[in-house]
């Protein structure tokens, strides 16, 4: 009994509750700012009529869903495989810039002939599946490689072993094709905005979005319907039962990191079209907010993956300027805080810690420190 | 030939010899029994006819062909299927996906068919859920689940880890029935059992372990009457 009141008014859980209450405060408290700026009284809400119109609102939510449809395409291929070898393969960020960065070349060849607006979607297709082969094709010598000789060592040991690979193809790549940045060719369709439903909206990122929407459907469809998708899922609810059942384990495996390589070289190439530049790096950030969004939507989960991918990009977009920037802070920025945009990583990290802290097991997933450990 | 055959298998978990020197014959249409106390072995002896563990010494046969070295999926393939102790269903595939993955190795739609047909006349239960998601079954359909999983392989010997347990008795043997069912329709059946009663009702022979090594073999009938097996396993 003693115990019990001990542990629940401990001094961390004390803290933690601050924790909790003082970020919904500073969420509260933001959003209003920003919702009330400009409003004759400080007790009238008249957001849209504020300095953002519904336009720039909508502008953040479809340039979210841009971003975040491409960490759901990255955040899959760790979900899928810490779902069977309860591993994160942190080298999956730098797959995504292999792909990306590999079929650059062709696109600027592309770019250099003619063809990419002779024939824009043809080539997209032909740079999109080399992105997917080249990432697969990487994915598939890191698992032969890197991880699987280590299958039953210490479950650190492999997660070093993929620290060690993702720095081994960072430097090849900036070996080989150097430290600058590339600038991406641009496809003359895909500029400017289409309108749909009377809203501008960017081509890119309506390309962006339709392709990898589509692509996480197929993978999906793949994960539900098909044998091989149903031996998936039963390999990662029991290796061992599964092989009882005549599933190749390690086919599966390599499937699994084939698959999940693919999304991500489509990823990077979806990626560029919105930044239009690569670089031996590009990596290492989206590849943590993928993984950011995979342990957001409960890591092992495949339909966690896609809407924590999704979420957080959203969240990333509109979140700077929905609570940061009316964040007034009385002395230091009464105004509110300046240039939030620059905070977004911010938001993205404080997000995960958040997650881990308060919901380990993400939005849809199992608790994540009971399983399997 | 025996369909199966253990020859003085050793096996080790670290420095733990778990199984000394095992040896254990089970012909073609048989239900052979193995009983023994917790911890004597029983399990080890499935996991390593499965390819799960590898013999340290000795020799796995089936057919006279040396499994030992041979990796799980390829010994189900080779026709040993293995309904492993405590059930492990898939639990968030459904019970035709869990069937379908019994039958995972195998190419002949028709044949599949066949089978689910089969093992939905064995478990009415099962076909009433086909649907449903497997870790909502009751720990009963859970067994019945787990066998007609294992006969998807359409194997011909089925290693059956306590089958009964946490069963109540009139499940038990309903349970039992179906393996006879089973048995008669020509599998052959090793048959891992803590009730040693209901074991030997359906065996034609059966083994004794402890602590790692065969203390008893016989017929079941003889079994039955030997005093020790009726102090240690019957409760008289
Ligand atoms: N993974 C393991 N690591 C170490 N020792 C093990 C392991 N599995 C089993 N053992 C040991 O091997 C011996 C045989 O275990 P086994 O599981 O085969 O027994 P069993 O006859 O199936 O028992 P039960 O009736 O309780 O299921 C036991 O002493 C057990 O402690
Ligand atoms: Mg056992």
């Amino acid at each position: 009994m003693q115990r019990s009141f001990l542990q629940r008014f401990s001094i961390v859980g004390l803290y933690l509750w601050g924790f909790r209450i003082s970020v919904l405060l500073i969420v509260v408290w933001g959003s209003f700012g920003t919702f009330q700026a400009g409003c004759p009284s400080v007790f009238t809400l008249c957001a849209f009529k504020s300095r953002y119109s519904a336009d720039v609102w909508l502008d953040l939510l479809v340039y979210g869903l841009s971003q975040g449809s491409v960490y759901a395409l990255i955040a899959l291929g760790y979900t899928m495989v810490y779902g069977i070898l309860r591993m994160i393969n942190f080298a999956h960020g730098d797959v995504f810039m292999a792909g990306a960065y590999t079929a650059y070349y062709l696109a600027a060849a592309f770019g250099r002939a003619g063809f990419l607006n002779r024939h824009p979607l043809l080539s997209l297709a032909a740079v999109l599946a080399l992105a997917m082969i080249t990432a697969m094709s990487i994915a598939l010598v890191l698992e032969r490689v890197a991880y699987r000789p280590l299958r039953r060592a210490p479950r650190l040991i492999p997660l070093i072993s993929a620290i060690g690979a993702s720095f081994f193809i960072e430097y090849a790549f900036r070996g080989f094709f150097g430290s600058g940045f590339q600038a991406y060719p641009e496809w003359q369709i895909f500029k400017g905005e289409w309108a749909i439903a009377g809203v501008g909206i960017l081509r890119t990122q309506a390309v962006v979005i339709v392709a990898a929407v589509a692509l996480m459907v197929v993978l999906y469809g793949f994960v539900m319907r098909t044998k091989t998708g149903t031996a998936m899922r039963a390999v990662s609810e029991d290796l061992e039962v599964a092989s009882l059942m005549g599933i190749d384990v390690d086919r599966v495996i390599v499937i699994t990191f084939g698959i999940g390589g693919a999304a991500a070289g489509a990823a990077g190439v979806l990626y560029a079209l919105v930044f239009k530049q690569v670089h031996f790096f590009m990596g290492f950030f989206p590849g943590i907010k993928a993984f950011t969004a995979a342990v957001l939507g409960g890591i092992g989960n495949i339909p966690g993956a896609m809407l924590g991918g999704v979420f957080l990009g959203i969240f990333e977009s509109m979140g700077p300027i929905l609570i940061l920037e009316g964040l007034r802070v009385p002395g230091i920025y009464p105004g509110g805080i300046p240039a939030p945009y620059q905070l977004k990583d911010v938001i993205a990290f404080t997000m995960l810690v958040m997650v881990l802290i308060f919901r380990p097991s993400g939005i849809l997933g199992e608790r994540l420190a009971t399983k399997k450990a | 030939m025996a369909l199966l055959e253990l020859e003085n298998v050793h096996v080790y978990y670290g420095n733990i010899h778990a199984l000394k020197g095992i040896s254990i014959q089970v012909e073609e249409g048989e239900v052979v029994a193995m009983l023994g106390a917790n911890g004597a072995g029983k399990t080890t002896t499935l996991r390593t006819i499965s390819g799960l563990l590898r013999p340290r010494e000795g020799r796995v046969h089936l057919r006279g062909e040396s499994i030992d070295t041979m990796p799980p999926h390829v010994i189900v393939h080779k026709g040993v299927g293995h309904a492993p102790e405590g059930r492990r269903i898939f639990a968030r595939l459904t019970v035709e996906e869990n069937l379908m993955m019994g039958a995972y190795a195998r190419a002949d739609p028709h044949g599949i068919k066949e089978d689910l047909d089969r093992v939905f006349a064995l478990f009415p239960r099962l076909k009433e859920r086909i649907s449903q998601v497997a870790g909502t079954l009751s720990g009963g359909e859970q067994q019945m689940l787990a066998i007609g999983r294992a006969l998807m392989a359409r194997p011909r010997i089925l290693l059956l880890d306590e089958p009964s347990m946490g069963l109540a008795p009139v499940l038990v043997e309903q349970i039992f029935e179906t393996l006879k069912t089973i048995n008669t329709q020509g599998t052959t059946i090793l048959l891992v059992e803590q009730n040693a009663y209901m074991a030997l009702t359906i065996a034609a022979r059966g083994y004794v372990l402890q602590t790692g090594e065969i203390a008893l073999s016989g017929k079941a009938a003889e079994l039955q009457a030997n005093e020790e097996v009726r102090r240690a396993y019957l409760g008289g």
